[in-house]
Parts: structure tokens; C-alpha cells; sequence
């Protein structure tokens, strides 16, 4: 499904040019569940950002399904963001004035889907997720566990091809955690999706079949990748 | 969902939003009731011009009077007075007025004025000033004057007796073409009774205007007394203040001034705007004795508190306006280009889950439209508060035009040189109407197109908001707007 060759990702922040990546090659294949783990800053969020055509590598290819990402127009990147990726965020990123069912329905927008499909479909998402009982909430009246929930239903609403976490457990205590990951392999078990989660917890890490490590801007994969201390 | 978005988050950024709103409808307001104003002060001008000008006129044929000239009417006539006594004398003058300089024109020149090319009408009319003057001239036992006409001017020794007592009232009459179409009264102007008709052409008739009916007690069907001959009154006229007092048929008008076939004006309708200062320059070349005025001539010799009014409205008012608008709509702009700086991860979620740039860009534009719109109806609702303040509390505002203008005789004199009279002559009483001043109470009226004007102004503060807004969230890009919060 993905094929990265020598991917190569600089960016400048706060004057100074950060080299997230240096020549990153992976490869995930379709219904695959991959954990990337390393320390912070070495590049598992930019891996991210350009699995999900949020941004371009500044040299390489990104191949996903033999398209070149770097290469996509960015009309075509969005209708691909709107259909085959999920987005889950660490800080859940949801809409702060809209209700949680308002904030699943937001990821229908872009489909054109029909107003009471959208809503019928996003009220059977959080069902599905355990929230419907909290679908008239905002997100600064639901826990952090909630938020996480509606954020998942929010990807998985357009039942896209591919679900990319970035840390979806960061902000979250232990149970929840244990929670929110059990719920994320759960959908990648029933749905069949191809789910990549990046994460610096060893134990979210664990439950992926397999794991890739970041470091020093590059990638090494296998069951027994180490995350280096 | 668009709606929803807009209205949760306007609401969740109420200061702010208010802040705009408010700034909005501040600039527009100022717009509304400056134009209000400006309009106001422009029906106030054509009132004054009106009343001094005739409706619907755009150019008017007058004459100065020459030497001489000035109908047969005099003052004098009184005889030779006693030698000693008290004489009792009344007297009622109708003449060429208001200024005792204006002169007549044969009414032939209306013809030769309506065959121009571009008059789409013309009639002419006799402007006259009755003068009533009656009182008692004590010529006690002293020596008998030579043929002096009034006290002290004669050539003889003056009489010896007590001052004079006597009193002069004078009231203005315009006699008016019989279904003219332009000219100083129109039949839309009749408030109660009627119109002039075609019987009434050389019939005994007036129209009185509103003001001095109030201040002689008339109605329709009173009667008054012009130059001996008793008038019915069919109708009253609201006439602006400034204009005439009496309004009879011109051919009765030239029957009882002694005036056969003269005129003292002609009421000139041009057919364009534009062929205004063409027709004036051809009635010139064929009435080169006449003195030929365009309203915008006139508008120039309006002067007094209108005048200044009119200054204001069109350059403080203007530019005040102009500044609120653009602190209005830069403060609009700025506050939407904060909160989108603020909500860099909303929008690079959105982004994120599939969005368009055109799809954000249409949410900011449309958080901006609203509030342009709030603001706008606000500012409508200010700006009507304002004029309609303006209208209740504003005092009159006087205009008064130049006595050297073309319609003014300026200060005259009455000629003396009646039988038995001497060449006595003493300066007009009253000469009020020669500085040609009116009031008029100015309004300041909500037009539809300072609605439209102000609703305009709404969306484009709103559109500038929301551009302001647009811009930051179309550079946007979803990867640094994650990052950046990462």
C-alpha cells in the first residue's frame, strides 16, 4: 500500500532548519497494523503527516497505491485525505463549538454526503464507539477518553482505507489508554483497515504486530526493532 | 452544518464579534445619517431654490428694470394738498416686485423662448407687490409745499404740522400662466379647495399659500382686496416659505397691475440636464436684454445657515464617514485575522479530515459576511435613531440669496412723478424680500438607496472581514498548522 524511498524532510522552525528525515525507506502493506516508535523529535510525526499527504518530502517518493504523494496536486491530495485517510491526533483536535455528533459529521462534509445521511451515519458511528449517549456534547464536557472516542469516530466515519494515529494515547491516563488502544486494534481487526499508530509508549507499541523505529531520521522495521534509549 | 459552524462560533467569540459588529455599524451609521442628512439638506436647498425659482424650473428669463419702466401704477396721485389740516389718504399699489428694479418683458418673448430648441416648456408669469398704504398727513398751518409727494422731499417748504402717521403693508402676487406646467405653483401644491382651471383665466380668483391665509384668517371662499378689485380665494397652497403670497391668473394679474401682455418671468423646463447651459446661452442671444439664471446660478447665491449645513454634510460629514468606515473595516479585518491566527489547528484539522482551502476560506468569509450583516442592520437602525434625532430637534436653517441675483430688483426706490406729486422718493420698507430669505426646517429623510448604500457597505466590511481572515487561513497549510501545536 505505502512504499517510501529515501525520504528525505527538512523543514526550518524558528529560524533554524530541523532534518526530521534523512533518507527513510518503509513499506506497509494493506490491512497492515504498524506501530512506529522513537524519542521525540526524531521524525515519527512528519513520517505521519506525509503517510497522510499532509505534506510533501523534500526529496524521495511516497508512493500510496503507486500515486506519488509529493507529486499530487493538492485538490487531488484533499479528495484523497477526505476519502481513504483517518486522522487521529493526540490533542483529539476536535471542533471546540461543535457537539461531538457535529464533529463526527464534519469528516462527511467534504464527500457531499446528504445532511441526514451524514447525521444518520456519524449518530451510528458513536454508537458503535459506545458515545451516543454524548452525541449533543461539546468536547469541553467530555473527558479525555470521550474526546479520543468521538475523534476515532470521526476517522472512521468515512470508513477510509488507511487510519494514521499520531500518539492517540499521549494525553490519556493508563486505563484509558489500555482503552483507546484495545478499541483502535479492535476496528483494525473488524474493518480490515490498514492502521498506522505512532507512538513513544512501549506498551501501545507492543500490541502492533509489527513496529518500525525512528532515529536519526531514518527507519528500521522488524518485530525486534528497539526503540533506543 | 455551515450555518451551525458560523453561528457556534460567532457566538463562542462574542466579544469580539461584538467588537466588530459594533465597529460596523458605527462606520455605517455615520454613513446613513450623513446621507440622510445630505439629503435633507439637498430637499431643503431645492425648497429654497422653489420658492425663490418655481417648481420643476430649470432656467429663468427676468429683466431689470430701465429707467422709467415699471407699469403705470404710481405712488402720488394725491392732489394737491390742503393748506392746512389733516388729509386721510389710502392708497393700494400694484407693481412689478419683489425688488423695485425688476422689469417687464412683452409676452411675446414666451413664445420666442418656448421655440427654442431643448425648452420642453415655458410660461410666463407676473410677479407683482401690492402695497397698501393708508394713514393720516397732518399739514398743520404752515406754508403749502410745492408739488413735494411725500413730507421733506418735496421742492416746496415742508408742512408744519405733526409727523405723519400712516402704515404700509405689503404682500407679493404672482400671476401665473393658466395651466402652465411650470411655474411657481403647481396644482400638487393646493391643499384644500382647487387648482386654477381654464374658466378661471381672466377671472376675479387667488390662491392663497398656507402661511398667509393663517396669518389674514382665510379660507376657501374669503375674499381679499388687490389693487381695488375684490378676489375670490379657491384654494390654499402649501407654498415654501420665501415664495409668494397670493397667487391669481396672469391675465387678471396684467389686468389689474395695468400690465397688459408683460411679464416679469419666464419659467424655462429644459427637456435634458445637460442642454441646461445650451438653452440658456440661445435665450440669451435672442432675449439679449434679459437676464437669463439657471438653477445651479442661483444654488451659487445661496448662502446663510444652509449653505454652511450643505458644506458640512458634503465635506466633514463625508470624510467623518469615510474615516469611521475604513478604522471600521480595518478593525474588522485585523480582530478576523486574530481569531484565525487562533484557530490554526482548527483549520488544519479540517484540512486534515479532507477540506478544501476554498471550503475554510468560505467558513471565514461567511463568520465575516454574518457579522457585516449584524453590523450593517445595527448601523441602519443607528443611522435611522440619528435622522430621525436630526429631523425632530434640528432647527430651521435660513438661506438667504444674494439681492444682486437675477430675480432681485435690490434696493429701489419708489419713482415718484404721479400728478401733483413731486420726484420725493423714499427707500422700499421692508426690504426684506429683496435679500430673498428663506427658512426652512431641515429634515433629515432615510432614503432606499441609503439603505441599499448602507447594506452595501455591510457586505463589503463583511467581505473585507472575512478576506482578511481568508488569506491567513488559505496559506494555511495543515502539515505547519499541526506541527506548529504539536
Amino acid at each position: 500500500m505505502y512504499e517510501l524511498t529515501d525520504v528525505h524532510k527538512t523543514f526550518v522552525r524558528g529560524g533554524q532548519p530541523i532534518r526530521a528525515l534523512d533518507g527513510a525507506d518503509l513499506a506497509v502493506d494493506e490491512g497492515e497494523f504498524l506501530a512506529v516508535q522513537g524519542p521525540t523529535g526524531q521524525g515519527k510525526s512528519t513520517l505521519l503527516l506525509l503517510l497522510g499527504g499532509l505534506d510533501r518530502p523534500t526529496s524521495g517518493q511516497v508512493l500510496f497505491e503507486g500515486r506519488d504523494l509529493g507529486e499530487l496536486p493538492e485538490a487531488e491530495l484533499a479528495i484523497l485525505r477526505a476519502e481513504a485517510f483517518g486522522f487521529v491526533f493526540q490533542t483529539f483536535n476536535l471542533i471546540p463549538t461543535l457537539t461531538a455528533l457535529e464533529n463526527v459529521e464534519t469528516a462527511l462534509v467534504p464527500l457531499g454526503t446528504p445532511a441526514a445521511e451524514r447525521r444518520a451515519r456519524s449518530l451510528a458511528m458513536l454508537g458503535e464507539l459506545g458515545m451516543d449517549d454524548r452525541a449533543a456534547h461539546l468536547p469541553s464536557e467530555l473527558s479525555g477518553g470521550q474526546q479520543q472516542r468521538v475523534a476515532i469516530a470521526r476517522a472512521l466515519v468515512k470508513e477510509p482505507r488507511v487510519l494514521l494515529a499520531d500518539e492517540p494515547t499521549g494525553n490519556l491516563d493508563e486505563q484509558t489508554r489500555d482503552e483507546i488502544i484495545s478499541l483502535l486494534e479492535q476496528l483494525w481487526r473488524e474493518r480490515g483497515i490498514t492502521l498506522v499508530v505512532v507512538t513513544h509508549d512501549s506498551a501501545v507499541a507492543g500490541r502492533a504486530p509489527r513496529r518500525a523505529v525512528i532515529e536519526n531520521g531514518r527507519v528500521r522495521t522488524g518485530d525486534g526493532a528497539q526503540v533506543p534509549n | 452544518m455551515y450555518v451551525t459552524y458560523i453561528r457556534r462560533e460567532l457566538r463562542r467569540r462574542f466579544k469580539q464579534s461584538l467588537v466588530i459588529a459594533l465597529g460596523l455599524a458605527v462606520g455605517i451609521a455615520l454613513v446613513v445619517t450623513v446621507s440622510s442628512a445630505a439629503a435633507g439638506v439637498k430637499s431643503a436647498q431645492g425648497q429654497v431654490l422653489h420658492s425663490l425659482y418655481g417648481v420643476g424650473t430649470d432656467m429663468t428669463v427676468t429683466k431689470s428694470a430701465t429707467p422709467g419702466q415699471g407699469g403705470p401704477q404710481r405712488f402720488g396721485g394725491f392732489g394737491n394738498p390742503p393748506s392746512s389740516g389733516k388729509q386721510r389718504i389710502s392708497r393700494d399699489l400694484l407693481r412689478p416686485g419683489p425688488g423695485f428694479g425688476t422689469g417687464t418683458l412683452p409676452a411675446s418673448a414666451v413664445t420666442q423662448v418656448s421655440a427654442l430648441s431643448g425648452v420642453s416648456a415655458a410660461s410666463g408669469a407676473l410677479t407683482l407687490t401690492d402695497t397698501k398704504f393708508s394713514g393720516t398727513i397732518d399739514f398743520g398751518q404752515g406754508q403749502r409745499g410745492g408739488n413735494g409727494g411725500f413730507p421733506g422731499q418735496g421742492s416746496g417748504g415742508p408742512p408744519s404740522g405733526s409727523p405723519p402717521n400712516f402704515s404700509i403693508n405689503q404682500i407679493t402676487v404672482d400671476g401665473i400662466a393658466v395651466g402652465g406646467g411650470v411655474g411657481p405653483l403647481t396644482s400638487s401644491q393646493v391643499s384644500s379647495g382647487s387648482y386654477f382651471t381654464s374658466a378661471d383665466t381672466n377671472a376675479l380668483v387667488a390662491i392663497a399659500s398656507t402661511t398667509y391665509a393663517q396669518q389674514k384668517s382665510l379660507a376657501v371662499g374669503s375674499t381679499i382686496k388687490l389693487s381695488g378689485k375684490t378676489l375670490k380665494v379657491i384654494g390654499l397652497a402649501k407654498a415654501s416659505s420665501g415664495s409668494a403670497d397670493i397667487y391669481i391668473p396672469l391675465a387678471t394679474a396684467q389686468k389689474l397691475a395695468g400690465l397688459k401682455n408683460k411679464v416679469t418671468t419666464i419659467y424655462v423646463s429644459v427637456a435634458s440636464a445637460t442642454q441646461v447651459s445650451t438653452v440658456a446661452s440661445a435665450a440669451k442671444s435672442a432675449l439679449p436684454a434679459a437676464t437669463v439664471s439657471t438653477s445651479a446660478d442661483l444654488a451659487k447665491q445661496v448662502s446663510g445657515a444652509l449653505a454652511s449645513a450643505s458644506t458640512l454634510t458634503s465635506s466633514l460629514g463625508r470624510w467623518l464617514s469615510f474615516a469611521a468606515l475604513l478604522v471600521a473595516f480595518l478593525l474588522a479585518g485585523l480582530l478576523m485575522m486574530s481569531a484565525v491566527s487562533r484557530r490554526v489547528r482548527e483549520f488544519g484539522t479540517l484540512k486534515a479530515i479532507g477540506w478544501r482551502t476554498r471550503r475554510v476560506v468560505a467558513q471565514v468569509v461567511g463568520e465575516g459576511l454574518t457579522l457585516g450583516m449584524i453590523g450593517g442592520v445595527a448601523g441602519i437602525l443607528l443611522g435611522v435613531a440619528a435622522a430621525e434625532t436630526i429631523t425632530a430637534i434640528a432647527p430651521g436653517l435660513r438661506a438667504t440669496v444674494n439681492p444682486s441675483s437675477a430675480n432681485s430688483g435690490g434696493f429701489g426706490q419708489f419713482p415718484g412723478g404721479g400728478p401733483g406729486g413731486g420726484s420725493g422718493a423714499f427707500p422700499r420698507p421692508g426690504g426684506a424680500r429683496d435679500a430673498q430669505s428663506v427658512l426652512v426646517h431641515l429634515t433629515a429623510p432615510l432614503q432606499s438607496n441609503t439603505i441599499l448604500l448602507a447594506l452595501a457597505l455591510a457586505v463589503a466590511g463583511g467581505l473585507v472581514a472575512g478576506a482578511f481572515g481568508a488569506w491567513r487561513a488559505a496559506r494555511l497549510r495543515p502539515a505547519d498548522a499541526l506541527r506548529s501545536v504539536a
